[in-house]
């Protein structure tokens, strides 16, 4: 993986150095909260319902053994001992002191990671495929453009005051694990018919109040010109998106009042005028960035295949686990490994800190000392022997995070809510507890499933993208729910719609018992739910919903 | 007001003409756009300097043709959240080449200055605060930059490329 180089060990000292300098003027009173607060924000920090809760990035989700003890070491230092997964790849600590941010960023920076632009109106943590190097389907890696990405984003001269937030997300294989089309901008590698390496450039995705999928604005833009085409979009961006409505300041609204066609035509013209030189990516620069993500040299000593199926057959536990959470490598020694951070009746992507020792313990053991975070709020280890799993997996299970769920009902995406955040408009993480104790004795019967909750509408738990989505309103003091059907991330992305008049909180687990059974009677051959919810239409769904309501 | 130039602080010695204000016949002044166009020709022959203002909604290749007429430029945040200049003041530096002084104006503060510098601002009115917080400072907090820009500094990519054997 990426280790910093002189310049980024210097970059991030002097970004602590500064940022220590900005709470020093805050505390003495040279700054108003109002000029602290984007200062703030641009190192992750956000003053919540109980404490200030500070975002830690964890760069396209990509991090290592080491790194992973500094977090547990900070969480129990600074925090309570835990620390929550978020659907951008980083990780937030809930119980922060103001006082005390200049030193964990310090501790963060000596272990080369950083809170930078993790909240802010500027670019956020760029995010990829959990599975990227070594996924069976991929193209190419995506991560050193995702490196190329951070490093570039980074203290943008001319884009940290945007109109609004900015989320990129890079997918290299056939199948989209990194919801590209529900980003600001998407980028899809491709390549051309003569081999070269490109990027399909989405644009204008995006959540919250006005949920919509981005769309294609160019269909190849080589590698070489990936950084002045995109200072292209953000610089139309930058000076034609909205700034006078925080709820239409997104590139989406941009995107979506001007016309797809019409923006691409505005950015494309932007761009010829541009100096394309001074930012073109020259092959040996980034085959250069790409020679820090080389594959480990793994042992390939071929698996015992016998015994690996006796002990899979002896432990049916075991053997659900291998099917649910294990994916193909690109070795077939190996296994990329998903350990749930969604045990059932627990907060989903919560992670103790004696877990994350486990984990970078269990890294250095089996995985290279490796580790991915998705954005599913769920851990990677992505080179894992297939010899090893047996023993990882009894291991795991004894820590409790042995949840053989990946991909399944309980698996659920669920942001903080009313619990923790001071924007939420409801609680979302006992919706999501009740839901998946509920739920776990039909998991198996019900196959692959995902259920997004967000506690409001900013959607950080991506609910418009869920199977079933739950979105957690304020209707006169009462926390009530909304339901959505037949969302999707991923290569058919596609956002829910609302089924009816919302539930009362008592009502959700049984009301979504109810659509699931409509959907378990309804479907076809394996059908996912959005597909049968796209063949049949919302009227079953409704029928059974509102009847027992 | 305060003038932060070459990492001093100075008073400004332009006189900015408010639009229903009329034209003093000498010493260096800025008209806005709109007054420019009203009466742009008319000023060619006082004597002074003569600088223009730009609100951040203008786009900068309407005044393109009429950048030689200007030795200052002063651009406009009228919230330092709103960074609409930024992309003005690069537009200004490399399509339409302004070599003149471009200033950064409105809400200004301390920690947005490195920025604006490496848009190829070169002045910033800056307020009372800036003695005593030592705002000159803000110039010196990073010599590590991941992008190129205007202000000629060497930037990370480039610096690897030159290092590599």
């Amino acid at each position: 993986m990426y280790r910093y180089d002189d310049f980024d060990h210097r970059f991030v000292d002097e970004r602590v150095a500064q940022y220590r300098d900005q709470v020093r003027r805050r505390l003495a009173g040279q700054l108003t909260e109002d000029e602290f607060k984007p200062l703030r924000l641009m190192n992750g920090l956000y003053l919540q319902m109980h404490a200030y809760m500070l975002r830690i990035a964890i760069p396209y989700g990509a991090f290592d053994s080491a790194k992973m003890r500094k977090l547990a070491h900070i969480t129990r230092k600074y925090d309570r001992g835990y620390g929550h997964f978020t659907t951008r790849q980083n990780l937030q600590l809930n119980w922060i002191k103001l006082e005390d941010t200049p030193d964990i960023l310090a501790e963060l920076a000596s272990v080369e990671m950083h809170a930078i632009q993790t909240s802010g109106n500027s670019f956020r943590n760029t995010t990829t495929d959990p599975f990227a190097g070594v996924a069976h389907d991929e193209i190419e890696d995506p991560r050193p453009y995702a490196e190329i990405l951070r490093q570039w984003s980074t203290l943008h001269p001319e884009f940290s005051f945007l109109p609004r937030k900015f989320k990129i997300a890079v997918s290299a294989s056939t199948e989209d694990r990194a919801a590209v089309k529900m980003h600001d901008v998407g980028l899809y590698l491709r390549r051309n018919d003569k081999g070269e390496v490109g990027f399909e450039v989405m644009a204008g995705g995006g959540l919250g109040r006005t949920p919509l999928l981005s769309h294609t604005i160019k269909p190849f833009v080589a590698r070489r010109d990936l950084l002045s085409y995109l200072e292209a979009v953000l610089r139309v961006y930058n000076q034609y998106g909205r700034r006078d409505n925080i709820y239409k300041a997104r590139i989406k609204i941009l995107v979506q009042s001007l016309g797809a066609k019409k923006f691409a035509e505005e950015v494309e013209a932007e761009w010829l005028a541009s100096d394309r030189e001074a930012a073109a990516l020259p092959d040996n620069y980034v085959r250069e960035i790409a020679s820090a993500f080389a594959l480990p040299a793994y042992d390939n000593t071929p698996v015992d295949e016998a015994a690996f199926k006796r002990d899979a057959a002896a432990n049916p536990a075991f053997a659900r686990w291998l099917r649910r959470n294990t994916f193909g490598h690109k070795s077939s020694n190996h296994a990329v490994v998903t350990i749930s951070l969604k045990p059932v009746g627990e907060t989903p992507g919560d992670c103790s800190a004696d877990q994350m020792d486990l984990v970078a313990d269990l890294a250095d053991e089996l995985s290279f000392g490796e580790i991915r975070a998705a954005y599913e709020q769920n851990l990677v280890l992505p080179h894992v022997r297939r010899d090893a799993l047996f023993g990882l997996w009894k291991r795991l299970e004894a820590a409790g995070l042995g949840t053989a769920n990946i991909g399944q009902i309980t698996d659920i995406i669920c942001c903080p809510g009313m619990d923790y955040c001071s924007l939420a408009t409801a609680r979302s993480i006992p919706i999501a507890q009740d839901l998946a104790r509920h739920m776990a004795a039909k998991e198996e019967a019900i196959g692959t499933f995902n259920i997004k909750i967000s506690g409001c509408i900013n959607a950080c738990g991506h609910h418009h993208l869920g199977h079933i989505g739950i979105l957690g309103v304020d209707k006169n003091g009462e926390e009530v729910y909304q339901i959505t059907l037949g969302g999707d991330a991923g290569n058919n992305a596609a956002v829910g719609t609302i089924i009816g008049p919302a539930l009362k909180s008592d009502a959700v687990t049984g009301g979504i018992d109810t659509l699931i059974d409509v959907y378990l009677k309804l479907r076809q051959d394996g059908e996912r739910f959005p597909d049968t919810y796209r063949r049949i239409g919302a009227k079953p769904f409704k029928e059974a919903l509102y009847a027992v309501a | 007001m305060l003038l932060l130039e070459d990492g001093t602080l100075r008073e400004d010695g332009w006189h900015h003409v408010a639009d229903d204000e009329a034209i003093p016949a000498s010493g260096d002044i800025t008209v806005s756009f709109t007054r420019w166009k009203e009466v742009g020709a008319t000023l060619n022959g006082r004597s002074g300097k003569l600088g223009l203002r730009l609100d951040n909604t203008t786009a900068p290749a309407d005044v393109a043709p009429d950048l030689s007429h200007f030795q200052l430029i002063v651009l406009n945040f009228p919230k330092f959240t709103d960074g609409r200049a930024y992309s003005q003041a690069r537009l200004l530096r490399t399509r339409h080449g302004y070599k003149g002084e471009l200033r950064a104006g409105g809400n200004v503060l301390r920690d947005q200055l490195l920025f604006m510098r490496r848009c190829g601002f070169n002045s910033f009115i800056v307020g009372e605060r800036a003695v005593k917080e030592d705002w000159a400072k803000a110039f010196g907090e990073f010599d590590v930059f991941y992008q190129t820009a205007q202000d000629g500094r060497p930037w990370v990519m480039r610096q690897r490329l030159n290092a590599a054997p």
